[in-house]
């Protein structure tokens, strides 16, 4: 499982820091150096845009799990540079500067976009494969989750939009039904995909989610 | 309220409908007109609700538009822009004002439209809102609550005859039967062997069929359709017989290709009837009927 980001265009970035002359970078060494959008290399990169632009980067660190307890030790590692700046830039995905905000008292500014919870299928290669719905039917629908795989999240099989095989959105993409009908069929469980699925509970766990495990 | 359109379709006849777009604004004066061209003419009108994810004068303010000129509005209504208590609303705003029939879609995707940036809604399919109508009729709403005045509605659907892989779209079809549909308009076909072969299956249901008959308007049309639009195909000899004729002859053409296909579904009573789509050229369905010899 990894967070999978894309970092921000760099004028949206320039214009987040418009106020602040001082930034400290912090990267993330675990799924967006996987991404290669806030390991070493992308931080470095960052630093030099930045300064091209005239900001002062007062410091910068790629935290091992930015969205982990640990990184309020990394933190106070960094806290003589962070004290100096006037802003962080969080190179990691939304978890990373969520919990980074917690530790440090400066404006936290994402660099990234955060996109999905996706598996990497090929090496470099990142699919969203569940949406996190709280009310999980992929039992029924072979394994595939057509909330997350079909484009308009249709749990009663396929759209008018099925283009042999392909989503009316994307000639690239499958469509989801056509690949669950398959996988059904292959396993002779078609009567599944005949099976009527009630409206969705989108509040199974209403937002914000919490659960507390004792 | 019963729907005058029920009682056409299990009259035996061979049943016409037609469409009408609403406009991206509020001059009606082009819709109004062709309300007014086709409403004596067609069985009933479907009005399109924001076709091909594009913004427009909603379908239920074009369904009033014909309720007061005395036609029969089929209420299109997709599932890409309200959530389960829009729907609702809306479906108890129509029973209200006497518009008794929907043809209940799931929605084109919202990037193929023109609010590229707009959140699909899709908290109901075209399943779950054709169940709905059924349970609002039976006094309730989604929420197990009682309804002071409850909806009647003759529900439609859609199905894609010429679908790839067709299998999971039949599925869906029979699903869709199940959960209450009583009409279906199909997506536009042309080829009249695959049709039929459909139609041997979906004779085994208690539903009527209109086929999906869309006005080829040029070889260019044709051509477009075919390689672009899932689920429709136009083959090559009516592309040939298209292409044959001078740029200027093709719309005359295309009707009389229009015509000739709901002639033949008629002879031989493939189908319960037809539904035609005109696309920007709805001026000319009356003459597609002439050419049927309708
Ligand atoms: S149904 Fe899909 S989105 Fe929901 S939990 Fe299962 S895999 Fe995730
Ligand atoms: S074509 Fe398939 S994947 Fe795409 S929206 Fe329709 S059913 Fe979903």
């Amino acid at each position: 499982m990894k967070s999978i980001t894309r970092q921000k265009p760099f004028e949206e970035i320039r214009q987040q820091l418009d106020s602040f002359n001082r930034v400290f970078i912090i990267g993330c060494g675990t799924c967006a150096t996987m991404t290669k959008t806030g390991g070493i290399e992308q931080v470095m990169e960052m630093k030099s845009q930045l300064q091209g632009v005239d900001k002062l980067v007062s410091g910068w660190t790629v935290i091992p799990i930015a969205c982990d307890e640990m990184s309020e030790v990394a933190m106070k590692e960094n806290d003589r540079a962070i004290q100096n700046s006037n802003c962080a830039l969080i190179m990691s995905c939304a978890l990373g500067v969520h919990k980074i905000s917690t530790y440090i008292d400066l404006p936290v500014i994402p660099a990234l976009d955060t996109l999905f919870i996706g598996v990497e299928d090929t090496p470099g290669y990142f699919r969203e494969v569940c949406a996190q719905c709280g009310q999980c039917i992929i039992g029924e629908t072979a394994g595939i989750c057509p909330i997350t795989a079909c484009h308009k999240g249709l749990v009663n099989g396929p759209c008018g939009g099925t283009n042999n095989g392909k989503c009316e959105v994307d000639k690239e993409k499958d469509c989801a039904w056509t690949l669950i009908y398959e996988r059904l069929k292959a396993q002779k469980r078609l009567d599944l995909m005949r099976k009527y699925q009630p409206p969705h509970n989108f509040q199974a766990s209403p937002r914000p989610r919490t659960v507390k495990i004792s | 309220m019963a729907s005058r359109f029920k009682d056409v379709l299990n009259s035996g006849k061979f049943v016409i409908t037609s469409e009408v777009a609403p406009p991206k604004g509020t001059n009606l004066e082009k819709v109004l007109h062709h309300i007014e061209l086709l409403k004596d003419k067609v069985d009933a009108i479907n009005v399109t609700d924001h076709q091909s994810s594009v913004m427009r004068f909603p379908s239920i303010g074009g369904c009033l538009a014909i309720k007061e000129k005395g036609g029969e509005p089929i209420l299109q209504m997709t599932c890409r822009d309200r959530n389960r208590l829009a729907l609702q609303a809306e479906l108890l705003f129509a029973s209200s004002r006497g518009i008794n029939n929907v043809l209940c879609l799931t929605g084109d995707a919202v990037p193929v439209g023109d609010h590229k940036e707009a959140k699909g809604v899709f908290d109901l399919d075209s399943l779950q809102l054709l169940k709905t109508i059924r349970l609002m009729e039976s006094g309730q709403d989604l929420g197990g609550n009682d309804l002071d005045g409850a909806v009647e509605f003759c529900a439609g659907a859609t199905v894609t005859p010429g679908a790839q892989p067709l299998e999971p779209q039949l599925i869906k079809f029979e699903k869709k039967v199940e959960a209450g549909a009583e009409f279906f308009q199909t997506q536009g076909i042309y080829d009249l062997d695959n049709f039929g072969k459909f139609m041997e299956h979906a004779r085994k249901f208690p539903v009527k069929i209109l086929a999906g008959i869309i006005l080829l308007s040029s070889a260019r049309m044709a051509k477009y359709m075919t390689q672009n639009v899932p689920g429709i195909f136009v083959p090559q000899n009516l592309i040939d017989e298209l292409t044959a004729v001078p740029k200027e002859e093709m719309l005359n053409r295309g009707i009389e290709i229009a015509g000739r296909m709901i002639a033949a579904l008629k002879k031989d009573s493939i189908c319960d009837g037809v539904h035609i789509m005109a696309i920007g050229k709805e001026e000319v369905v009356p003459d597609i009927l002439a050419a049927a010899g309708l």
